[in-house]
């Protein structure tokens, strides 16, 4: 099984070591990971903002960056739901067949872990009180767990794989899928609005008791951090697959260092 | 009309009051999680939401059909019925009819659809007096505000507000927030009016093409007031109210209330058929832009909307921006996809005013796809040149970027270099939005592809990653 990371730009060029955590914890279950280095990013921003003709060649180009490979893996349920849930239209008369291909190879890092790899338990504890932040993209799109509006039982995919790490406590905060306001432009064009959705999820976390906010999708972590550095708040986020690769047990290391 | 809105410049007020924004957010979040009670009780909520689509696809795509044997079936029973194009012409003909009988004074209970025509100030201009009756709209119509949600008009209200406002216009003593009291003084208020209307304006929840009925819900019975006191009634419906069949009727009953407040059925829902006896009974259908949204593939379900509010309950920006903010007679998210069909230039940065989070997709009974007509519609926007070239430049030079892999490693590195060079009066100002209230994300040395390259790439025996190497990795200088 051939697997290419599908690493978005954002995490490729700030948060690198949400991918090697990723590429770790896939190579752990004997996966043989490649990083094709033509691959840039989406098209994602271009899309949400609207503009369709600077986003499709983004999508041509995903296509043959990853022809050869059995399966695109992302650590982004926004990512992937772009290319899962949002290429279609580029492809409406040419490519149609090349764009299915990818569209049913391509899984988000936690859908393929748990269909594909199925871990029994991952060995190393991570003993912390965790949030999980359900992001918007994964949860409505990707379907990856129960969205709160849908009275359909679907499975909670990163809470199965969070309860499979030893002495992690997963508390829930009220409003278990509420947006955080990231929004990827929105975050900039509707700031104000951006940020008072994403204080309140790090209040709603903070009273359940999280030590730690976990999501599937870095983009809603970096907002989130950026307020919580900005107040000092002692809440600290990480990305699903760094808590499952083992990443710091001392969780008081910034990400940033040693500052 | 109106002159452009930029949503987030709109909003600023709103979220700036940040003890009145978290009570609003949580006074609508309280009403969504009352819906989620009332959806979960109901074991056939997601077939009812999949029918109730599927019947008004099926009734929108046979609207000739189905508007010509409601107006028969009407037209049979004593309406009569009236067809307007648009709003200018639904609104002389509610004033032919009020003026052809001598009408000066009228009662109106929530209809969004007069709100869309602006009904009352054109009556106003020509003399006749309209009091809302429904609470909510009084409140709002006291104070001259446009309603702020479709279903709870004054919700950007408190009481202590509407204590004010009663004691302004209605005399009452100063400082009065007991909603008791302030209901008991709003009912009298109103009982005046409705002994003294000489016609009655109600909206039209749903209409029935088998029967020629028009179904009026609300909470506080003064639809049913407005409607039967005064000997003319005057209902004014969207074309898009029509359903087919008296049968199916249920599915909507039980999805709208449930939906909207969060009770299994709204309090009265009255069914009207012909007038009473000596009196007059007026039906005005009108389009108004909807035919344009019928014909469209993006945003024809748009149509399907049955006025519930649970898409604005859900938003989480509605929910902190307020409902004024959208400057639009619908707010939130449908109103986001249907006020820019009808003026794409005054109402683009609606489609943006959304994180596309998908929740009011979900929650919306007779599911529109909302996020996905948002999208859509900032497509819509770039296409006519409606986006500010600061977007529509950056979209282009990140494509060209993008494009070019080389390129974009290089710039990256220049980026995160710059990031962690940049002092930070010059990094935080208020050129950077993002920096205002946040911390920008941190600028690591090397990124992926560079440690990729160095680490496996060339297949080297593949190193463990000590969480001490992934420190250096991001370590600022
Ligand atoms: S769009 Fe859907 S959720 Fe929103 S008001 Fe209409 S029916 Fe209700």
């Amino acid at each position: 099984m051939r697997v290419g990371l599908f690493v978005p730009c954002y995490i490729d060029q700030l948060y690198p070591d949400v991918a090697i955590s990723t590429l770790e914890v896939l190579e752990q279950f004997g996966v043989q990971v490649h990083f094709p280095n033509a691959q840039t990013c989406c098209g994602q921003p271009m899309a949400n903002t609207g503009c369709a003709d600077q986003a499709a060649p983004m999508a041509r180009r995903m296509i043959e960056i990853f022809h050869s490979f059995d399966y695109v893996v992302c650590p982004s349920g926004s990512c992937t739901a772009m290319v899962t849930h949002h290429y279609g239209h580029f492809f409406h008369t040419k490519g149609r067949d090349a764009y299915e291909k990818l569209r049913k190879k391509t899984y988000e890092f936690t859908q393929f872990v748990a269909e594909f790899l199925r871990p029994e338990r991952f060995d190393i504890p991570f003993p912390h009180r965790v949030g999980l932040h359900q992001s918007c993209h994964g949860l409505r799109e990707l379907r990856l767990g129960q969205c709160s509006e849908r009275m359909l039982e679907t499975r909670d995919l990163a809470g199965e794989l969070l309860s499979k790490v030893p002495g992690l406590t997963l508390v829930k905060p009220t409003r278990v899928d509420e947006c955080c306001g990231f929004g990827g432009t929105f975050a900039v064009a509707e700031a104000d609005v951006s940020v008072a959705m994403g204080q309140s999820r790090i209040e709603d976390h903070l009273q359940a008791g999280a030590e730690v906010v976990t999501a599937g999708d870095m983009s809603c972590l970096m907002h989130l951090q950026g307020l919580l550095e900005r107040q000092k708040q002692p809440l600290r986020v990480m990305h699903l697959a760094q808590i499952l690769a083992g990443r710091p047990k001392d969780i008081n290391v910034s990400t940033r260092g040693s500052s | 009309m109106s002159a452009t809105v930029h949503h987030p410049e709109a909003a600023k007020e709103f979220v700036a009051n940040s003890e009145r924004m978290q009570w609003h957010d949580m006074a609508l979040w309280f009403v969504r999680n009352k819906r989620d009670l009332q959806a979960a009780k109901t074991p056939e909520w997601e077939y009812l939401r999949e029918l109730a689509a599927e019947i008004k696809a099926h009734t929108q795509a046979n609207l000739d059909v189905y508007l010509e044997e409601f107006e028969r079936q009407a037209a049979a029973r004593g309406a009569v019925v009236h067809w307007a194009a648009d709003a200018a012409e639904h609104n002389e003909i509610v004033l032919g009819i009020l003026q052809k009988n001598g009408v000066q004074r009228i009662v109106k209970s929530k209809s969004m659809l007069t709100e869309e025509c602006h009904l009352n100030p054109f009556l106003e201009a020509h003399g006749v007096e309209v009091i809302d009756s429904d609470l909510g709209e009084r409140i709002i119509q006291m104070r001259n505000e446009p309603p702020s949600h479709i279903v709870l008009p004054a919700i950007h209200l408190k009481k202590e507000d509407v204590g004010n406002t009663f004691h302004q216009h209605l005399g009452i003593p100063p400082h009065i927030s007991d909603p008791k009291v302030l209901t008991e003084v709003a009912r009298g208020h109103l009982r005046r009016k409705f002994l003294d209307a000489q016609a009655g304006i109600t909206g039209v929840n749903f209409a029935i093409a088998e029967t020629g009925a028009v179904v009026v819900c609300t909470n506080e019975g003064n639809a049913d007031l407005g409607a039967s006191l005064p000997p003319i009634h005057i209902a004014c419906m969207g074309i898009e109210k029509l359903i087919a069949r008296q049968e199916d009727l249920g599915v909507f009953t039980r999805l709208l209330a449930r939906s909207a407040t969060g009770q299994p059925i709204t309090t009265y829902t009255s069914h009207f058929q012909g007038p009473k006896p000596g009196g007059q009974f007026h039906i005005v259908l009108v389009d108004n832009g909807r035919t344009g949204i019928r014909d469209s593939d993006q945003f024809r379900e748009a149509l399907n909307c049955i006025r519930c509010g649970a898409c604005m309950n859900t938003c989480p920006v509605y929910r902190r921006s307020g409902g004024h903010s959208y400057a639009a007679v619908v707010p939130g998210p449908i109103g986001s996809v249907l006020s820019p069909a009808a003026d794409a230039k005054q109402h683009h940065s609606l489609p943006f005013a959304c994180s596309l989070c998908g929740s009011c997709t979900d929650v919306c009974p007779v599911k529109i796809p909302l996020h996905h007509q948002l999208l859509a519609w900032r497509q819509e926007i770039a296409r006519l040149g409606h986006l500010p070239a600061s977007k529509r430049l950056s979209m282009k030079a990140a494509s060209f970027l993008f494009s070019h892999p080389r390129l974009y490693s290089i710039v990256g590195s220049l980026g995160r270099l710059a990031l962690r060079m940049t002092p930070r009066w010059l990094l935080y100002n208020r050129l950077n939005p993002w920096g205002i209230e946040r911390e920008m994300p941190p600028a690591p040395r090397a990124s992926f592809r560079k440690w990729y390259d160095r680490e496996r790439a060339r297949q080297n025996p593949l190193p463990v990653v000590s969480s001490s190497s992934q420190q250096n990795m991001e370590t600022q200088p």
